[in-house]
């Protein structure tokens, strides 16, 4: 029985959460629903810690969906690098549902919890499988899958703020188009190589001789994650889908989608295409690190000048997925590693912040901008602390989990002498220093409104939002675990084989 | 006697047990208040022990974490370090005392909440001297600049909180957008952070460069009030003058001048400097601050306004004898760190004395109050002497070997700015005693007389004596420290 289990831990991964979906949405207790999800979620997470310890000293599990074979049947791939990203999703998925319980009923109705924790579970399972499926055409099936369910999800916050409707809409029809593209593309490649199995397409596409048809193929692919990943100029669905959507939404999101995102755009580019170099790397260079580095600063300035809180961080998401995807371009096995340390920092910062933001939201009943929280510091003083223990970790101070990720990364881009993208990454940082001072300084520094009303803590989320502060902590004294896996999973990637 | 790990575990953990503690032992005011003191004294026996280990040629050591290659938390004590670490502590004794003076003589509110910082900040200035790293130094650095947050803004004023905005903007953003990258820059290009006698910079980077990197560090380290950043000193002093006294002439600006002096001597390198002259820029940046703030202290009518002026312009000669990089002006400027630290806690003490007993807070209202409280003003004469230099007060010395060290590295020109200094020293220092005792009293005052305040600066203005006499631990530990390669 156990081992049964554990050889069908890739496909339990992903039905589970599917299975529990249409369940939740049969359920009309919020309490029964939101049980259910905490369960599926905990024991993605135990299964995301198993294949990473199965995975970790480079072995690389391959697993048929109904035993068919490759190229004809479904392959579930899991090497170090896609083990580390689960284990990266399912811990902060699992968090994140610890928190939903008290956030979600400040947001949305009651009777509608178990359709929101169906399309939570359906988010789940999809990005799930599309981290872990080796076939191309299988992991459009995923992206629909998450994208449709997401956007649910993001326009549930209609329930506070009407605009969440148009921000779940852009972020369907903006989605949509990136699927499309990718979809495309892999047609261009199925023509050309007859296969839809990645590892089999790495195999053939050196030999198929490549030309124009190759070059639109990869082209389509790589826009269509770009556009998935919100990376530069293709970001814009973002800030509003993460900044209406209901706090626990957010918290979900900015820890687990883009992530997933971005790994299959690696994927794509150091697996699929590992084998033609002459196409990767320029898309490389020319394309995703200039990107990057746009969407580094863009984001940036925009969080600067934004006066939503939850907008505001959403901004600082698109830098920093700049930072992981400048990590990607650089192609070196430093870079991809600090792109998968920065990818597990990232959600680990971006989750609790995101998190306190909901606890700010529930305890003001409005939305939080820069006038709302003034002095917010003393009224909730345990979800501020923890805000700002997760705030200095994006700002990248020592003892920080984003201490180690800025170290890494600026390691990796003097490993390859690029002292320009050196330069603007600092300036970059020290300009976030400005935006996350503006608002420590309004949350602590400044007294709170007279005849402001009294504003009671959220004991619910003192828990998830105190594991990952912590872990903000614990992984900026102690990052030898996170360091060691991301380099295992950056030779799995830039290895070869799929 | 205890072991040295033993020593350096107490002194590190004694002043945070005494701020941990202080919240339960507020049920009675009485323990509460002995905390400080008994602290300060277990504190300064440690300090003293680890000194004098180092003063036998060793390092002590303590090893926290690793968290990554080249990267550990480790406590390693400096000739350097040992001096902050003596005169940290040491002071911290008479300035818990005078403290409870203070703030009782004044009914302050919220003695618990200030005490408990005050110790945390103590802590955090131990932790800067005897830091192993620069990661550990920059860690203990900001620790330093959060835990004096509260006690500046202690008043809750709305001047108090523009006060402390300013003082967090400057030092954490400095910090932060420079220092951070320094020390980032340091690792990268050398692949570790510890400090090492003689520095281990030499070869690793490129000699153009250098200016630059230490440019990062003198301008990063907002805490040795370098003109332009040095505007949060003065803002600072909205502060009771506990603050001012311990922290903010003392604890505070010596960790950021004892950083610039670490990073010069343990990380660049005298020679290296010396060699490249990296560092020329910064001796003309730290002579012009030196005289532009002796010059606005003579316009400041306030005296803690006054003393903030003159602590930029004396910090500025520790980290001219830095940049100047002869091994005598090192010593010169690790000396000043004590002259200096025992003569402006004096001076700020009197100043709080003045304003306790006599509720009197500027120069201009000092006339004729001499003899009302001639302790006071006696103590003020002895530490304004020390700062000024004259002997026989530990401030002729290292403005001595300062000077001395500045022609032998052939700064003519810098002899000549120490010398303008000490005279405009000599006026701005000496200006509220003369109005003092040669003025006729222009208002009554009702003097209160506090002991807790008075002998405090007495003592200090006695140590400023004694170290004339007796500075031979310190100077020892300064030529340890100036001592290159060993």
């Amino acid at each position: 029985m156990g081992a049964a289990i554990i050889t069908n831990l890739p496909a339990l991964l992903v039905v589970v959460p599917l299975l529990l979906a249409p369940v939740n949405s049969l359920l009309h207790s919020a309490s029964l629903a939101w049980m259910l999800t905490l369960i599926g979620a905990g024991s993605s997470f135990i299964a995301a810690l198993m294949l990473q310890s199965i995975t970790e000293n480079g072995v690389r599990i391959s697993y048929h969906l109904g035993n068919w074979e490759p190229p004809w049947g479904i392959e579930f791939v899991v090497d170090s690098a896609t083990s580390l990203t689960l284990v990266v999703m399912t811990g902060l998925g699992f968090i994140a549902t610890l928190a939903a319980r008290r956030l979600v009923s400040s947001e949305i109705n009651d009777k509608d919890s178990g359709k929101f924790y169906a399309a939570w579970m359906l988010v789940s399972g999809g990005l799930f499988g599309l981290v872990m499926t080796a076939d191309a055409f299988n992991l459009f099936v995923f992206l629909e899958i998450s994208a449709l369910a997401s956007a649910i999800l993001i326009g549930m916050g209609a329930g506070t703020d009407r605009r969440a409707l148009v921000a779940g809409f852009h972020y369907l029809v903006i989605g949509a188009v990136g699927a499309t593209f990718y979809v495309i593309g892999v047609g261009f490649i199925y023509a050309m190589t007859g296969t839809l199995n990645m590892g089999d397409m790495a195999a053939r596409i050196p030999e198929a001789g490549g030309g124009a048809v190759l070059h639109v193929g990869f082209g389509f692919m790589v826009a269509g994650m770009l556009v998935k990943a919100a990376i530069f100029p293709v970001h814009i669905w973002l800030p509003a889908a993460y900044s209406y959507a209901p706090s626990a939404v957010s918290t979900l999101l900015a820890a687990i989608a883009t992530k997933a995102a971005l790994y299959v755009l690696a994927r794509i580019v150091f697996t699929i295409f590992g084998g033609v170099p002459e196409i990767a790397d320029i898309a490389l260079s020319n394309v995703i690190v200039p990107l990057a580095i746009g969407g580094i600063f863009i984001g940036t300035v925009m969080a600067i000048y934004e006066a939503d809180i939850k907008k505001m961080f959403a901004h600082s998401s698109v830098a920093q997925i700049g930072y992981i995807a400048l990590g990607l371009g650089l192609a070196t096995p430093a870079g991809v590693s600090a792109s998968f340390i920065h990818i597990a920092n990232h959600a680990l910062i971006k989750g609790g912040i995101f998190m306190a933001i909901g606890g700010f939201v529930a305890a003001l009943g409005a939305r939080a901008n820069l006038d709302s929280i003034t002095g917010i510091g003393r009224r909730m003083p345990i979800t501020a602390t923890a805000f700002l223990i997760c705030g200095l970790s994006l700002a990248g101070l020592p003892l920080t989990a984003g201490f180690i990720s800025k170290l890494y990364l600026v390691r990796a881009i003097l490993e390859t002498e690029s002292y320009l993208i050196l330069a603007l990454v600092l300036i970059s940082s020290a300009l976030s220093v400005v935006y996350l001072w503006k608002i420590m300084e309004v949350m602590w520094m400044q007294p709170a409104p007279v005849r402001s009303p009294k504003l009671a803590e959220n004991p619910a989320i003192y828990l998830p939002l105190w594991i990952v502060a912590f872990g903000n902590i614990w992984f900026g004294i102690d990052a030898s675990w996170l360091v060691a896996a991301a380099r295992s999973a950056a030779t799995a990637l830039l290895g070869g084989g799929a | 006697m205890m072991s040295l790990q033993t020593a350096m575990l107490v002194g590190l953990l004694a002043p945070l047990v005494v701020a941990l503690l202080t919240p339960f032992l507020a049920v009675r005011h009485i323990w509460r208040d002995a905390a400080g003191p008994i602290g300060g004294v277990i504190t300064f026996i440690a300090a003293l022990e680890v000194a004098m280990a180092v003063l036998d040629g060793q390092t002590p050591r303590l090893f926290v974490a690793q968290i990554a290659e080249g990267l550990a938390i480790e406590f390693a004590v400096t000739p350097l370090g040992a001096i902050f670490g003596l005169v940290a502590s040491g002071l911290w004794i008479l300035a818990a005392l005078y403290t409870v003076g203070y703030m009782r003589g004044n009914h302050e509110k919220h003695q618990t909440r200030f005490a408990a910082f005050y110790a945390v900040a103590v802590h955090a200035a131990m932790a800067v001297a005897w830091s192993g790293n620069l990661l550990v130094l920059f860690i203990f650095y900001e620790i330093l600049t959060f835990s004096t947050y509260p006690l500046v803004t202690h008043k809750e004023s709305a001047v108090a909180r523009n006060a402390g905005r300013l003082y967090m903007s400057i030092l954490v953003g400095t910090s932060v957008v420079l220092l951070l990258p320094a020390v980032v820059w340091v690792w990268l290009s050398t692949g570790t952070l510890d400090f090492r006698p003689g520095g281990f910079l030499a070869g690793q980077i490129d000699p153009a460069m250098a200016p630059i990197l230490l440019g990062l560090f003198a301008f990063g380290v907002g805490k040795a009030a370098l003109m332009p950043i040095h505007r949060w000193l003065p803002a600072a002093m909205v502060a009771p003058t506990p603050v001012s006294a311990l922290l903010h002439a003392v604890a505070v600006v010596k960790a950021g001048v004892f950083t610039i002096l670490t990073v010069v001597v343990y990380v660049f390198g005298i020679d290296f400097l010396a060699k490249t002259g990296a560092s020329d820029w910064l001796v003309w940046l730290a002579a012009f601050t030196i005289l532009a703030s002796s010059m606005v202290a003579i316009t400041k009518d306030d005296i803690k306004a006054r003393l903030a002026y003159s602590t930029i312009s004396q910090l500025s000669y520790i980290v001219l004898g830095a940049a100047i990089a002869s091994s005598l002006a090192v010593q010169g400027a690790a000396l000043h760190i004590v002259m200096h630290a025992a003569g402006k806690i004096t001076l700020f003490f009197c100043a709080g004395a003045i304003y306790v007993q006599a509720h009197l807070t500027k120069i201009s209202e000092l006339d004729g109050q001499g003899r009302e409280m001639p302790w006071v003003f006696a103590a003020f004469f002895i530490g304004a002497l020390s700062i000024i230099g004259i002997p026989p007060l530990g401030g002729s010395w290292s403005k001595f070997i300062l000077m001395v060290g500045a022609v032998e590295a052939g700064y003519i020109v810098i002899l000549a700015v120490l010398g303008l200094s000490s005279l405009l020293n000599v006026y701005y220092l000496l200006e509220p005693l003369s109005r003092a005792f040669f003025r006729d009293k222009t208002r009554v005052t009702d003097v209160a007389f506090h002991p807790l305040v008075v002998v405090p600066p007495v003592l200090t203005a006695l140590i400023s004596i004694g170290l004339f006499f007796f500075d031979e631990i310190f100077l020892d530990l300064a030529i340890l420290a100036s001592r290159g390669q060993q």
